[in-house]
């Protein structure tokens, strides 16, 4: 089989006060792949994601990024081709022009010119925000925000795309807008998130997060139509909805 | 969300100003006003024509009157302070009508008067035809250290949103009932502005590792300068360039 875009073996991680926020995760994602991370809050989702690029260094175990482990070393590298989409836009955009937002990753990694210039249209095309190119982030609505914080990190071209609770403060035509652009891009991706419906539409494969711990990993069908397993790590499907009554929808 | 404080001294349109480029604008708004506060408040005639060159600048500008005059509020307390000179300066007093006034006070209000409305009124214009994010670019063009601007980017981009906060939690407060109406309720009002502050911590937080994710190494990207047409140097640099042979005769004159 081939490299694994993301290969997590035996992961541990306790935060200062002796919290065990990771303890012994393994997980592997393949090039092509959409996997949801699923888990109720305080599991570890976000603390896992962080180790993906290095902003957390494990404290035991290994992370590698397309073969290439995660140290102190060559974090520029693994932050080109680990991308994370942070859950609240405004955390991510802070230039003073959307245009100049999604051109600060890239800019990072060395381009310049009419290079710089080319991959920031790409970006902006791939999710369709061209023509808010000019505008401060400021003045986008939530959806919008959304979309260029996502345009950002597609502009280092990573090899995954890691987007944290992608579908929150959405309203449904924008959560439908998102579904089919994640759809159009042509990378591997992992959706975090409790909105098990979202992952059931775009995601194949899940992986359950609980206490630190990967409980359950496998086809999304599988995994969410395993009761008790949701039950026992505080997830549900809308009001009493099982996933056969979702194959008559 | 659009209605955003920070952007409200912009005023849209197309004319002249509005189209310079910002690094322009900057030089010629500093050099213009360095000319005017080191002119001698003396001669007068100099100050008659720096006010020509700004009435000419604001219309240029096409800014309404009433649109500068709203934004010289801001210069009331400054010159209230002016206005003590006279009464409480020393040395030769005149008579004005029937109150004895300090001469060298009245000179020295005349002096911060014409050179407060002056300055002002060149910001005015400045902010009012750059947006904010030009300015910044502008800044960044004249090689004001990039760390600077890049806090000046960040106060701009996040002011409305920790106030917005604040609004948010102003109305949670009133919806539970609360009335701040008396001294007894400013602690109340304490301990929001500290909540405030604690989440604007974490969210700047978060703002450094969304930056750190996107490859930040302590220094912010350039962004590639726009070239200037020559013809808008030479207009800036005849503009400075009278002005500071104006200040230059007027210090001769002394």
């Amino acid at each position: 089989m081939s490299t694994p875009v993301i290969e997590i073996n035996g992961l541990g991680f306790h935060y200062p006060d002796g919290t065990a926020a990771l303890v012994d995760v393994d997980l592997h994602i393949h090039q092509g792949e959409r996997v949801a991370l699923l888990g109720p809050n305080g599991a570890g989702k976000t603390t896992l994601i962080l180790h993906m690029n290095g902003i957390h260094l494990p404290q035991t175990g290994s992370v590698a990024v397309s073969g290439y482990p995660v140290t102190d070393g060559n974090l520029l590298d693994i932050r080109r081709r680990v991308g994370i989409v942070f859950q609240d836009p405004d955390d991510q955009l802070f230039m003073p022009t959307v245009r100049d937002d999604v051109a600060f990753g890239p800019a990072n990694l060395g381009l310049a010119g009419r290079a710089l210039e080319e991959r920031v249209d790409q970006a902006l095309a791939a999710v369709e925000v061209t023509d808010l190119a000019d505008r401060p982030p400021s003045h986008l609505s939530f959806g919008q925000k959304r979309r260029v914080s996502i345009a950002g990190v597609m502009a280092m071209q990573p090899e995954i795309l890691v987007l944290d609770e992608p579908t929150s403060n959405l309203d449904p035509a924008s959560r439908i807008d998102l579904t089919g652009i994640l759809d159009d891009l042509d990378v591997t991706q992992l959706i975090v998130t409790h909105d098990l419906l979202y992952a059931l539409e775009v995601c194949e494969r899940s992986v359950v997060i609980d206490a630190g711990r990967i409980v359950a990993d496998g086809p999304t069908r599988e995994v969410l139509g395993d009761e008790a397993l949701l039950s026992a790590h505080r997830l549900a499907l809308p009001a009493g909805l099982k996933i056969e009554d979702l194959d008559s929808l | 969300m659009s209605g955003s404080h920070v952007h409200a001294l912009y005023r849209h349109g197309r004319s002249p100003l509005h189209l310079a480029a910002p690094q322009v604008k900057i030089v010629a708004a500093f050099g213009l006003v360095f000319a005017i506060a080191l002119t001698p408040r003396t001669a007068l005639w100099a100050f008659v024509v720096y006010a020509t060159i700004v009435v000419g600048l604001v219309a240029l500008a096409r800014l309404p009157l009433f649109f500068v005059a709203r934004r010289a509020v801001v210069l009331i307390p400054f010159l209230l302070v002016a206005l003590l000179f006279p009464i409480i300066g020393s040395g030769e007093r005149v008579d004005v009508v029937g109150v004895s006034l300090s001469q060298q006070g009245l000179w020295d209000l005349w002096n911060v008067v014409a050179k407060a409305v002056l300055g002002f009124t060149v910001a005015v214009v400045l902010a009012a035809t750059t947006e904010v994010t030009d300015l910044l670019s502008g800044l960044d063009a004249v090689h004001m250290p990039r760390l600077v601007t890049s806090i000046i980017g960040f106060a701009v981009r996040y002011v409305d949103i920790i106030l917005g906060d604040f609004a948010r939690m102003r109305i949670a407060l009133a919806s539970r009932g609360h009335r701040g109406r008396s001294i007894a309720t400013w602690g109340v009002y304490a301990k929001t502005v500290g909540a405030v502050f604690v989440r604007t911590y974490e969210r700047g937080e978060r703002i450094y590792l969304a930056m750190l994710s996107r490859g930040y190494r302590g220094t912010m990207p350039s962004a590639g300068a726009v070239p200037v047409p020559v013809v808008q140097w030479g207009l800036a640099f005849l503009l400075v360039g009278s002005a500071a042979g104006v200040m230059a005769v007027s210090r001769v004159l002394l």
